[in-house]
């Protein structure tokens, strides 16, 4: 076609044209010019077949495109595009499977200001619909001319109906999702919350925020929703009745590390973090840096045992205050005399507690701190975990107030785990609020003898049943533990006398010690009921006891019929009528100091068989609270026939 | 072709009339009418998202198109001499004008490409394409037809001058279509086969170069190559839109895309063409693309002048060039660049200078005896 319209033409002639055949031109065309024009020819032809071929080539990928609907050209953009608008947020459960944490499907309702006509109207349907939203304000927002605005977060099925009656152009709806915890606040600052958008921002939910949202399984936690119910029940009931003004419950498995349950109060709705008050978002068990008083108490008794400079038969005298430079430590419970080791803890005795540190000395004690980790941050699964604070320049002054708990602080999780590292034969773990996949044991370290292990058990029983803890005893369980009650520092520097901190920290059953208790209560106040003491043995303790009467059961530990039968100290008393035959002090603890007399050894029971000591017709307890000095001579005693190094 | 002007008629306007290529002329001015079809689809979304008045855009294309019409007659009335003495006085000015651009220039989007002028704005690169494709064939046949005349030296030097500003504004696309053309015209001119398989070697390091050279250009290459790498929102609306047309298009006006692509009057008009209006009117406009090219190369190969066939090639290859990049870029299959699309897209500047290059192609190959243009 493109060819043959040129020539119908050429059969015209101009008037006065010359005529000349039609090929003349070309063939006027000599040498070197013909040459040339006719390479031009061709390539003139090689071009316009190249555009040819391109124009069929968009022809080609016209029909390809929008007749035959190639969708796998854009299949790639649009469903990187989809994956990142539809994000799902991972649940997050229990060690039993139970929901702690999940995602309800919503809507948000947006505007695009441009789009909206009469936007006063618009204002005033929606604040009508939604009580909520502010009528001014809205208009404000509608008239701004931006082009994407929040109007309002998760409506509900009613809502959105009612306002997509409303027809109103320029206003959508988006599909959203909102976090729900099932729990309420139980499990407020161990899960922590999300943002508007559905990120996490504390707790868990920040911590595994990548990856909650890049995995669709759920993260199972370490805890028990009904320990962690339990245990804040009791703590909540523990700070009503003694008037506290906040406190914090935690129960660890002493064999793992892994919490149970992590209890701070006043805590908060985890749907509404932005209104919460700052106290209540304040997670006491991990971020509260605290001075944990008498509590420290064990972990000199530990050092020094473990370290060699004194064994359960060691005494200090405690007839004077220790005056240094300006202080001068004296004891609570001042008994005026030389104490023995037990009777140092029993009697919570500062002075005892001080000399033990001092003569251990202060490198001794640093390290022995910092082993069981009592000086580093925990590397607990939660972004919000303090670092423990102690002196940079340890002075003898300090060697002797951190022995009796003061001068250091450090969070409830650290005292948790290295109490754990104490009774559970002196293996430290991390704390861990994740449940490891298979229940695989986690690795720990070896921070302390097995026989230091045994003799803490032993004195932590002591204390229960014969010092500051008996409160926390509970019939049938072979509870141990140690109080502290340290006064509060005042914000003007100094301790505040009246406003104490007090807690208690146990190990169940203590023969073989399975799980670690802390309780800590803020500022608790003397009650008609305690006699008007506010001392931890008054409070802490009996939370601490109510916790694990109740718990107990649900963690597989059933009351015994005779708890007698691991009072190691009281055994003795039975040893000291040359009885040694009759020590009870069962295998797990037949290292200890005690069990090392040859003939204690040879006569040590198993602990399976738990067997009854011989009734000397009166309550074991009766014998020492009637005769305080009972102890510490039964110990002498012991302290002469047994070979302890 | 009706009888409203006689054989007889040896005025101006007949003579034209009866020696036109009415072929051409009646493509384009189809594709005038299709373009000022896809600009009313098109400019209302383009000025409400700048906030101008619905029909800002079509206002303007109305201003410029009689305007374009003007040229396309005036200047195909010109005799071949008198194009050539136009081109080279049209280049030279375009060449100054770009130069005033790197010290005057707007810069939009990172490049300066646009001067004021008179209270208009204007892109003299768009008008050194026609113009450099006259003088550079000028310049190649003197060469072939005169042993003593160094034309392809002088040709060389010019597009490397030209070269030289477009790259300092910069504008890497421009550069392309230009030294493109003016590849083809040295190709027709007789360029030896060794240095055209030269050239085309040359020519890929040069769009190698450019990849490292310019980072714009790298990250255009790499999102075409592969789409997750980047934003590649554009091309993935346009292919939506084509898919979204069909067949029979979504109908006048129905289109989305012109919504959601800034670009959608100028380099993406194609493809709310084929949303609003289907396969068929996407066929038929790259027929007529297809058509004018071909057509006016075929019309070429009759001539004995050297000037006009290596004019009109490079006019055509240049003409043909622009539609094929603006068509294949917005159908993915190559780098986005922009370009106008040949009469359809909005612009003034493209527009006008299109008419430049249309209205020399109809003077070159209307039917005349000689250079002076006496009718053969």
């Amino acid at each position: 076609m493109i060819g043959s319209m040129t020539n119908k033409r050429r059969a015209f002639l101009y008037p006065g044209e010359e005529v000349r055949p039609s090929r003349t031109p070309k063939l006027r065309l000599e040498g070197a010019t013909k040459r040339v024009v006719e390479t031009g020819r061709i390539r003139l032809v090689v071009t316009a077949g190249l555009f040819g071929l391109a124009f069929v080539g968009i022809a080609g990928r016209l029909v390809d495109l929008m007749v035959l609907e190639n969708t796998a050209i854009i299949a790639a953009p649009r469903t990187s595009k989809v994956a990142a608008v539809a994000h799902h947020r991972a649940d997050i459960l229990d060690r039993n499977g139970i929901l702690i944490a999940t995602n309800l499907p919503t809507v948000n309702l947006y505007a695009d200001s441009v789009k909206v006509q009469d936007a006063a109207h618009a204002a005033e349907k929606l604040a009508e619909i939604l009580p909520d939203v502010d009528r001014a304000d809205t208009l404000r927002r509608l008239t701004s001319g931006q082009r994407f605005i929040y109007l309002r977060r998760h409506l509900t099925p009613a809502e959105q109906m009612s306002v997509n009656r409303l027809g109103i152009p320029g206003v959508y709806f988006e599909n959203a999702e909102r976090r729900a915890y099932p729990h309420g606040s139980l499990f407020a600052h161990v899960v922590g919350a999300t943002d508007p958008d559905n990120r996490g921002n504390a707790g868990v939910e920040k911590e595994f925020d990548e990856r909650l949202t890049t995995q669709d399984d759920p993260i199972t936690l370490s805890l028990d929703a009904r320990i962690q119910h339990t245990a804040r029940d009791a703590l909540a009931e523990g700070i009503v009745r003694y008037h506290a003004a906040a406190g914090s419950a935690v129960v660890m498995d002493a064999n793992s590390g892994a919490l149970l349950a992590m209890v701070s109060l006043p805590d908060f709705d985890p749907k509404a973090l932005g209104t919460a008050s700052d106290d209540a978002k304040f997670n006491r068990v991990t971020l509260g840096l605290y001075e944990m008083g008498s509590t420290f108490k064990l972990f000199t008794a530990a050092m020094a045992l473990e370290a060699g400079t004194a064994n359960l038969e060691s005494r200090y005298d405690a007839t004077q205050p220790i005056k240094i430079g300006r202080f001068t430590i004296s004891d609570y419970h001042a008994q005026n005399r030389w104490l023995s080791v037990p009777e140092i803890l029993i009697h919570s005795s500062n002075i005892g507690a001080a000399k033990m540190a001092l003569d251990a000395g202060t490198d001794r004690q640093k390290a022995f701190l910092r082993k069981i980790g009592l000086l580093t941050q925990s590397d607990l699964e939660l972004p919000e975990v303090g670092k423990p604070q102690y002196p940079s320049n340890w002075r003898d002054i300090n060697t002797i107030t951190i022995s009796y708990g003061h001068g250091i602080s450090v969070t409830p999780i650290n005292v948790v785990s290295a109490v754990s590292a104490l009774v559970n034969g002196g293996v430290l773990y991390q704390p861990s609020i994740i449940s490891h996949e298979g229940g695989a044991k986690p690795e720990g370290h070896q921070v302390l003898s097995q026989k230091t292990s045994d003799a803490m058990r032993a004195l932590m029983r002591m204390i229960v049943l014969e010092g500051s803890g008996k409160q926390a005893d509970v019939k049938g369980y072979l509870v141990g533990g140690k109080t502290g009650s340290a006064e509060k520092v005042s914000r003007r520097g100094g301790y505040m006398e009246s406003s104490l901190r007090t807690s208690f920290v146990s190990a169940f059953p203590i023969d073989a010690p399975r799980y670690v208790v802390l309780v800590v209560l803020d500022e608790p106040k003397g009650t008609k009921e305690t006699y008007n003491f506010a001392t931890a043995g008054w409070n802490a303790a009996p939370t601490a006891g109510n916790i694990i009467a109740r718990i107990a059961p649900m963690l597989g530990v059933f009351p015994i019929g005779h708890t007698d039968s691991f009072q190691p100290l009281v055994g003795l008393i039975a040893a000291s009528g040359g009885h040694h035959e009759s020590n009870d002090y069962g295998a797990p603890v037949k290292t200890a100091a005690v069990a090392a007399a040859p003939v204690a050894k040879a006569a040590a029971v198993p602990v399976a068989a738990r067997t009854t000591l011989p009734d000397d017709g009166e309550s074991d307890r009766t014998v020492v609270q009637d005769d305080k000095d009972t102890i510490s001579a039964l110990i002498d005693t012991i302290g002469g026939d047994g070979e302890v190094e | 072709m009706s009888t409203t002007v006689a054989r007889t008629d040896i005025s101006t306007v007949g003579r034209w009339w009866w020696t036109i290529d009415k072929w051409i002329l009646a493509a384009t001015t189809l594709l005038i009418l299709i373009g000022i079809i896809l600009n009313f689809a098109a400019g209302p979304p383009a000025a409400e998202r700048i906030g101008a008045e619905t029909f800002h855009f079509v206002r303007r294309q109305m201003v410029f198109l009689p305007l374009t019409i003007m040229v396309i007659f005036g200047i195909s009335l010109m005799a071949p001499i008198q194009v050539r003495r136009f081109a080279v006085i049209g280049f030279l000015i375009a060449l100054g004008l770009m130069l005033l651009t790197l010290v005057a220039g707007i810069e939009v989007k990172g490049a300066k490409r646009w001067i004021y002028l008179a209270g208009m704005s204007l892109q003299p690169s768009e008008f050194i394409k026609p113009f450099f494709a006259v003088v550079a064939a000028w310049m190649f046949a003197e060469h072939r037809l005169r042993e003593d005349f160094p034309g392809n030296i002088i040709s060389i030097g010019l597009l490397f001058s030209v070269i030289a500003v477009l790259l300092s504004q910069p504008d890497v696309g421009m550069t392309l279509v230009v030294t493109a053309v003016w590849c083809a015209q040295f190709f027709m001119a007789g360029l030896p086969i060794f240095w055209v398989i030269l050239i085309i070697v040359a020519g890929m390091g040069a769009i190698v170069g450019a990849y490292f050279a310019f980072p714009h250009v790298a990250s255009r290459v790499d999102r075409f190559l592969d789409p997750t790498t980047g934003d590649s929102y554009q091309i993935t609306q346009a292919m939506r839109a084509f898919q979204q047309g069909g067949l029979f298009g979504r109908g006048p006006g129905e289109g989305r895309v012109k919504e959601a692509l800034p670009d959608a009057h100028t380099d993406f008009i194609f493809a709310v063409a084929g949303e609003e209006f289907g396969v068929f009117l996407c066929l038929l406009m790259v027929a007529l693309f297809a058509f004018l090219v071909i057509r006016a190369l075929l019309k070429v190969m009759r001539e004995e002048n050297m000037f006009v066939l290596l004019a009109v090639g490079g006019l055509a290859v240049q003409f043909g060039l622009q539609a094929i990049i603006n068509m294949a870029s917005s159908l993915h299959m190559m780098p986005t660049k922009g370009m106008t699309l040949p009469f359809v897209s909005y612009g003034g500047s493209s527009l006008v200078a299109l008419g430049v290059g249309m209205g020399m192609i109809l003077a070159l190959t209307r039917r005349r005896r000689d250079m002076e243009g006496h009718a053969t």
